[in-house]
């Protein structure tokens, strides 16, 4: 069959099967990515928070999927997962516009 | 909104509810089923351990029409538990050694004679939990002494509560419930209810508004009761976590979201043994309106009947035949097994 998409939602499903190839990378991976989760210093909805800011700045549809639900499991509402997202788009667009202040400094450097 | 069965809808009739448990997926594959997932837990049949709560539903009738019931509550509901039939359960508890009595509705205050019901039980000694929605307190003067009603007899308030956002509670509960359920809150805590050292306990409900599994109940008994303090002023004891069931309203909602096989692979695949040693329906009896028994709120809703040999109505009460009974199962019981597990009591494990 024909792939329209180079992203399959049903392969989320799967991220657990890379430890197929690499079982012992794989499963620290989990084990870490598990202990991250858990709550610490920061509640587990504070974490699926975050996670969900940076799958919007690292554009992961995967992890959007993801933290969309887990952030919703974990008790956060719409209005706090439209802010994660902003200050993810915040943080994006703040890193491209403060690279202007090197844009400046050789354009000064440049010019008489 | 109006109740599946004012409308008429396919899913009023249970023997519908349970024909679209039992389908394959669009590409044609079953899930599992839950009995044969029992069966490798080692607890088929699924067996009492003791009882120790008698959950009576006094009535369909509700001043709320939630998008999840699975009650299919509603004003429109007119069945409605007669003071015969609660005699008939005050019997069979005085030769019990049930210590809980476990009432909901609907609204079960709606019942003209749950007063009385509180009274008697009182006097039996044993513990009331009232499954109470809150705005029912403010819904009307004849109510707004339920606080110190319930107060006077040490009742349990128990109360669904399924965010501490306004928008989030009211799309599943109806718009404006969030302000009033406020309101009621406070109220029972002006008596005390959810006051450290007062003994009068009250908890919250955490169902989550939509297609996914309730997060940790510990983590969110914090931030609800931040919240709730830091913006409304409001304590309360515990929250207690539950888990939707594919059964009512909330099966419509999954099947017209299309979120029915996705919200079911999840619970599959959340399978928890333990939560399935601890399901509620191992210590609890269901006793409908009509004074027939079931396993569970759940079965009765789905009219899934205890299996005989077992007594069929509480009139026939035998608690040594009702505790070697074999639980009825169904898919719907993959809710109650789920991640950490969902009870009336919420999480299990």
């Amino acid at each position: 069959m024909e792939k329209s998409t180079y992203y399959n939602p049903a392969d989320l499903a799967k991220f657990g099967n890379i430890t197929e190839w690499q079982p012992e990378m794989g499963n620290k991976f989990f084990a870490y990515y598990a202990e991250v989760f858990k709550e610490g210093a920061l509640s587990e909805r504070e974490k699926a928070l975050i996670a969900l800011a940076v799958a919007h700045a690292v554009q992961c549809p995967y992890c959007i999927d993801a933290y969309t639900s887990d952030s919703l499991q974990k008790g956060a509402d719409e209005a706090q997962m439209m802010e994660a997202v902003h200050v993810a788009a915040a943080i994006k667009g703040g890193a491209a516009l403060v690279h202007g202040v090197q844009m400046m400094n050789k354009a000064k450097e440049l010019s008489m | 909104m109006k109740s599946l069965q004012a409308r008429h809808a396919l899913l009023a009739d249970t023997g519908y509810q349970l024909t679209v448990l039992s389908q394959a997926d669009a590409a044609g594959a079953h899930l599992p089923a839950f009995a044969h997932k029992l069966r490798e837990t080692g607890l088929l049949p699924l067996r009492p351990t003791s009882l120790r709560v008698m959950q009576i539903n006094v009535g369909k009738m509700c001043n709320q029409v939630c998008k999840h019931c699975h009650v299919d509550a509603g004003p429109d509901r007119t069945e409605i538990m007669t003071r015969e039939t609660m005699q008939e359960c005050l019997a069979a508890l005085a030769q019990s050694d049930i210590q809980v009595v476990d009432l909901t509705g609907g609204a079960p205050e709606m019942n003209p004679d749950f007063r009385w019901l509180v009274e008697q039980i009182s006097a039996l000694g044993r513990q009331t939990i009232v499954r109470c929605n809150l705005t029912i307190i403010v819904a009307n003067k004849k109510y707004h002494d339920l606080p110190e009603f319930f107060a006077k007899h040490q009742v349990q308030v128990v109360s669904s509560l399924p965010h501490f956002s306004a928008a989030r509670t009211d799309a599943q509960r109806g718009e404006g419930v969030f302000g009033r359920s406020i309101r009621a809150l406070q109220m029972l805590n002006e008596v005390g209810y959810g006051v450290e050292g007062s003994g009068l306990l009250l908890d919250l409900v955490f169902n989550p508004s939509g297609a996914f599994l309730p997060g940790s109940q510990a983590s969110l008994e914090r931030e609800f009761k931040q919240r709730l303090l830091r913006e409304h002023g409001i304590v309360f004891n515990n929250l207690l976590a539950i888990t939707n069931l594919p059964v009512s309203r909330f099966l419509e909602y999954l099947l017209e979201s299309g979120n029915y096989e996705s919200y079911m692979e999840k619970l599959v695949a959340a399978y928890n043994p333990t939560a399935a040693e601890n399901v509620m329906c191992r210590s609890t009896l269901s006793v409908s309106w009509d004074g027939l028994l079931y396993d569970c709120d759940f079965n009765q809703m789905l009219e899934l009947p205890v299996a005989a040999p077992a007594p069929q109505h509480i009139r026939d009460f035998d608690e040594a035949a009702l505790n070697a009974r074999a639980i009825v199962v169904n898919q719907h019981c993959f809710g109650c097994t789920a991640g950490a597990g969902s009870s009336c009591g919420g999480a299990t494990t």
